[in-house]
């Protein structure tokens, strides 16, 4: 069972997508685990299904969209700061990722 | 619904004046014009450039021959390189009435700008004549196109108008998508679409293009609001954008201003040709409009998640915004709520439905958020392609 607030695209995929607000510090189930969140997670972002090891692919509507720079743990946020593309990198205001911000 | 019958035989669902300037120095008199003229169907475009380029001709030739245009003024400096005989010749040629002026034989900014509104109010006369004709759903032209995309986009909005191109598609309308900078990643799903193996290899290697193009440009297609909005990657907007394409088979692939030579599903390869020249291939979401708007689109169906505001000149953008926190700020800008979709409100499928309605309503003479609030941006720069492969579009 997983919190209705976020959803599950594809069954082969190691990311949840969030569909409403959800503030640090709150308890939600994710894949019938009751955990709290670390950060705030706003509509649209992702948290890891599960544990991602660092170079593992991020898999998203059943398709790889990226690498893990770094250990993901079960319901962290996953982003800019944990992940890449394995195209072309992305960019900020601020900077490119990979880059000195 | 009855659409507006042109000398050339195409219908179209708007009757739009276009007053268009071939070079920024012929840009203000234009733009004199049209603001004098005060009407929501004379509208202007242009190009930029002192410099002639074989794309932006070709694009300013289809726009100005486009269904939903019934008459054109040019407006020329008189020393650019744009072809301006060329092109009053392809407008004359399509049996609509066109007038040329040339500011610098013209007596400049005051005269040019009282001739050119005296032809605008005989040309205005002249189309308001047009034939209204029967106009089937088969008959249309629709574009899609995401902007302001965000982690909702590719849940919502994006699947939605795929279920309403699957609709058009099986109705025998010809729909298109593009942009295949934001498709990196999806080479090898769309090219098991294709209706044959050739055309799945062309895709793919369009797909290449793009990626080598945007690389040597130091930046994807990708913007800053894309992550702010929970997208990481490139590949990640591409699997969202994607979505709007639908379920049907690949029919083609088609380049800016080539008109779809029959009904099914076209994808636009917008990326030019050669060795990397001229900048970004679409430096903003409105240079894609008009390139679809060039391949002939009545309607441009436009996703949004962070939130755009854009319309179009000539053909109207109907706005379908799939976060639902966006919705509520801004309402007034978006033409259907996809939020409902990640609101656990609605299905995908029945916004997609919705989606259609709107399509048939717009066809008929119902005006979109954009064009009742004044929108009708327009961008056209420089590019360079080589005609399209016969692979590509494949007899059927």
């Amino acid at each position: 069972m997983t919190d209705k607030r976020f959803v599950l695209l594809h069954p082969s995929d190691n990311v949840l997508v969030c569909c409403a607000r959800v503030t640090a510090g709150e308890s939600v189930v994710l894949e019938g685990k009751s955990v709290t969140l670390h950060t705030e997670i706003n509509v649209g972002h992702k948290v890891a299904r599960v544990d991602i090891a660092k170079g593992a692919r991020i898999i998203k509507y059943g398709a790889p969209i990226g690498s893990a720079t770094d250990d993901i743990a079960f319901s962290r946020h996953v982003h800019l700061h944990n992940m890449k593309s394995d195209y072309i990198p992305s960019h900020t205001r601020e900077s490119k990722q990979g880059e000195e911000r | 619904m009855k659409g507006y019958l042109r000398a050339d035989g195409r219908k179209g669902i708007r009757n739009v004046l276009l007053v268009t300037y071939l070079v920024e120095c012929a840009h203000h008199v234009a733009r004199t014009i049209v603001t004098r003229a005060d009407s929501d169907s004379i509208q202007l475009i242009g190009f930029p450039g002192c410099y002639p380029n074989d794309y932006s001709l070709k694009i300013m030739e289809q726009l100005c021959t486009h269904p939903n245009v019934g008459g054109v003024v040019i407006v020329s400096l008189g020393c650019e390189g744009f072809n301006r005989e060329r092109l009053s010749k392809t407008v004359s040629e399509s049996g609509r009435p066109v007038s040329t002026f040339v500011i610098q034989e013209s007596g400049g900014t005051r005269q040019t700008v009282e001739a050119g509104l005296q032809a605008v109010g005989e040309i205005q006369r002249e189309i308001a004549n047009a034939p209204m004709v029967d106009m089937g759903v088969e008959e249309l032209v629709v574009g899609t196109i995401c902007g302001g995309s965000d982690g909702t986009s590719g849940i919502s909005a994006n699947p939605a108008v795929g279920s309403c191109f699957d609709m058009l598609v099986d109705r025998g309308a010809a729909c298109i998508f593009e942009e295949t900078g934001e498709l990196i990643g999806c080479e090898q799903i769309m090219a098991d679409r294709a209706v044959t193996p050739e055309l799945g290899r062309e895709i793919i290697e369009a797909v290449q293009k793009a990626e080598n193009y945007y690389r040597v440009m130091g930046y994807g297609s990708f913007a800053p609001g894309n992550a702010e909005g929970g997208l990481t990657t490139l590949e990640e907007k591409s699997m969202g954008a994607y979505a709007k394409s639908g379920a049907s088979q690949i029919h083609g692939m088609i380049k800016p201003g080539d008109i779809p030579p029959r009904g099914g599903l076209y994808l636009m390869d917008v990326v030019p040709d050669g060795d990397p020249l001229f900048g970004f291939p679409n430096i903003v979401d409105s240079a894609e409009i008009v390139e679809m708007i060039a391949s002939g689109a009545h309607i441009i169906l436009f996703t949004t998640g962070r939130g755009s505001v854009v319309g179009s000149a000539i053909s109207p953008v109907i706005k379908v915004c799939a976060n639902p926190e966006t919705y509520r700020k801004m309402a007034d800008d978006m033409d259907i709520n996809a939020g409902k979709v990640i609101e656990g409100r609605a299905a995908v499928a029945s916004v997609g439905e919705e989606i259609y309605q709107l399509v048939c309503n717009v066809a008929g003479g119902e005006k979109t958020k954009s064009e009742a609030l004044g929108h009708q941006e327009f961008v056209l720069t420089y590019k360079q392609f080589e005609p399209i492969g016969p692979a590509c579009l494949p007899r059927r």
